[in-house]
């Protein structure tokens, strides 16, 4: 698993990556009510803003972390936000992409890095 | 956090997990560990303690020799609100108008036998005592406490939880004041608040302020809340904020507070007009106001934040000053001020959302109904 400056994770599963965002992100949004998925078949950039976030709190933006495709999206996200509170790193996915280079992964944190960014 | 005040219960509210930021001046806790949806659940139903030992708790005396009501004949000059025939013991809502009818302030007026108690905005303390110390006139003096702290105790279960140290708030009304004996000192009780619950606002001498409220907080009623969750709280119950939903630029009447204005101050009344703005403002209660403050409910579940501009097909007709989910509601809510023809209850309308325009539609205020014991 690769872990963002963003706070998203990468899984790779198959030929996708499946991505969302951490738990620290998750306490960091507070409650989560609504969330803006990208349609499935998107070609993105990385960088790109794709998923939009709104909580108690504010609106955040999740940006693509790798250019490809957005092969899937996780529905349950739009009828039950709290997910993300719920199961950040689990069944609170966003996105499946599939990647044009998977090697974009390698600039990315392992989970001892990203611990330390954290604190 | 440099340069910010602290209030009393500080400490407290650090050991009680408090995530602390900066509001009006002050370091004010916006949630705890139950976080911004539970908190507001929870004040829903059971009780919730708010610290608002931030707003300004000001006492206004009449002249030497004079009463309550030279002390009220001098607020009126400020305010469109019937202060005089404000009964003893009775609270009322009222705000500073301008000479433009803009509003400087909102706040809370109590007759407290022979003087009126108070309470005004944390951002607009310095501001409200100066001008009323330049502008009530010879004799009126205006004290602003610094030695009290102030909490509200809100929800349906606030009256059994407060009635265990202090007996005679059961028999207060909604909008009712008393000064009651308590160990250590008066504690000043209002029922009322800002949540659209049932519950009191409790001003408590400052040395007494902690153990008052670990004394609630130890009921199982009671949790502490955070300045998150008295925002959706508010919203839900329609209530404005001031320096979002009312301001120096908005009049009362296009505010919808035209409630808080009473016969005795508009046209034809026994004291009508002699408030700054009364041009204007009474202009508006007769022919109506160019806008409106009116509920804004968004179709999907995108909440329309505060500067979310409303379309009415093409044209720009107005703009949401307060927007948030409403946890209670199960729904995103906004509210803001929209052209006078396109205010009607009922009217679809679109809110531009990341460039998109998306159907909201014009509802009434509140987005809960409020629950107050009358």
């Amino acid at each position: 698993m690769k872990f963002t400056e963003e706070h998203e994770w990468l899984r790779v599963q198959g030929d996708v990556v499946v991505v969302g965002i951490t738990e620290h992100a998750s306490e960091q949004l507070g409650d989560v009510v609504f969330v803006e998925l990208p349609d499935e078949g998107t070609v993105v950039s990385k960088d790109d803003e794709i998923v939009v976030i709104e909580s108690v709190k504010a609106a955040s933006d999740i940006l693509a972390p790798l250019d490809g495709e957005i092969v899937e999206v996780n529905e349950a996200l739009t009828d039950n936000p709290g997910l993300v509170n719920e199961d950040a790193m689990g069944e609170a996915w966003f996105f499946k992409m599939k990647a044009e280079d998977l090697s974009q992964m390698d600039e990315y944190m392992d989970e001892a890095k990203y611990k330390d960014m954290i604190g | 956090m440099a340069d910010l005040r602290r209030t009393g219960l500080f400490d407290l509210h650090l050991e009680l997990g408090g995530k602390m930021v900066p509001f009006a001046g002050w370091e004010m806790p916006v949630q705890y560990p139950m976080g911004v949806m539970g908190e507001h659940q929870h004040t829903r139903a059971h009780a919730g303690l708010f610290d608002v030992s931030h707003m300004g708790q000001v006492i206004l005396r009449p002249p030497k020799g004079g009463t309550v009501a030279d002390a009220a004949r001098a607020l009126e000059a400020l305010v469109p609100v019937d202060v005089i025939g404000l009964g003893e013991g009775r609270q009322r809502y009222a705000m500073f108008t301008n000479e433009d009818g803009g509003i400087l302030d909102d706040l809370m007026v109590a007759n407290r036998g022979d003087h009126l108690f108070l309470v005004v905005n944390a951002a607009r303390v310095g501001h409200d005592v100066a001008m009323m110390r330049g502008r009530l006139g010879e004799g009126v003096t205006v004290e602003l406490i610094s030695d009290r702290a102030l909490l509200a105790l809100q929800g349906p279960e606030a009256q059994a939880a407060l009635e265990r140290i202090v007996p005679e708030v059961a028999e207060m009304r909604f909008m009712d004041v008393a000064v009651l004996p308590v160990s250590g000192g008066d504690v000043w009780v209002s029922r009322s608040g800002y949540t659209g619950e049932d519950g009191f606002e409790i001003s408590v001498p400052e040395d007494e302020a902690e153990g008052f409220a670990r004394a609630l907080l130890a009921m199982e009623e009671v949790a502490p809340i955070g300045l998150g969750a008295r925002d959706s709280l508010r919203l839900e119950a329609g209530l404005c904020l001031y320096g979002s939903d009312i301001d120096e630029t908005t009049s009362p009447v296009e505010a919808g507070l035209t409630w808080a204005i009473r016969k005795a101050r508009r046209k034809g009344g026994a004291r009508a007009g002699g408030f700054p703005g009364a041009t204007r403002i009474l202009g508006e209660l007769e022919d109506g106001p160019a806008r409106k403050r009116v509920g804004l409910a968004p179709e999907g579940r995108a909440p329309m934040r505060a500067g979310t501009e409303i379309f009415d097909g093409d044209e720009k007709v107005g703009e949401v000053t307060s927007g948030a989910f409403g946890p209670t509601l199960g729904a995103p809510m906004s509210m803001g001020y929209v052209a006078a023809g396109s205010a009607a209850t009922g009217t679809r309308l679109t809110g531009e959302v990341r460039g998109k325009r998306l159907p909201v539609e014009v509802v009434d205020l509140p987005f809960v109904p409020a629950n107050f014991k009358r």
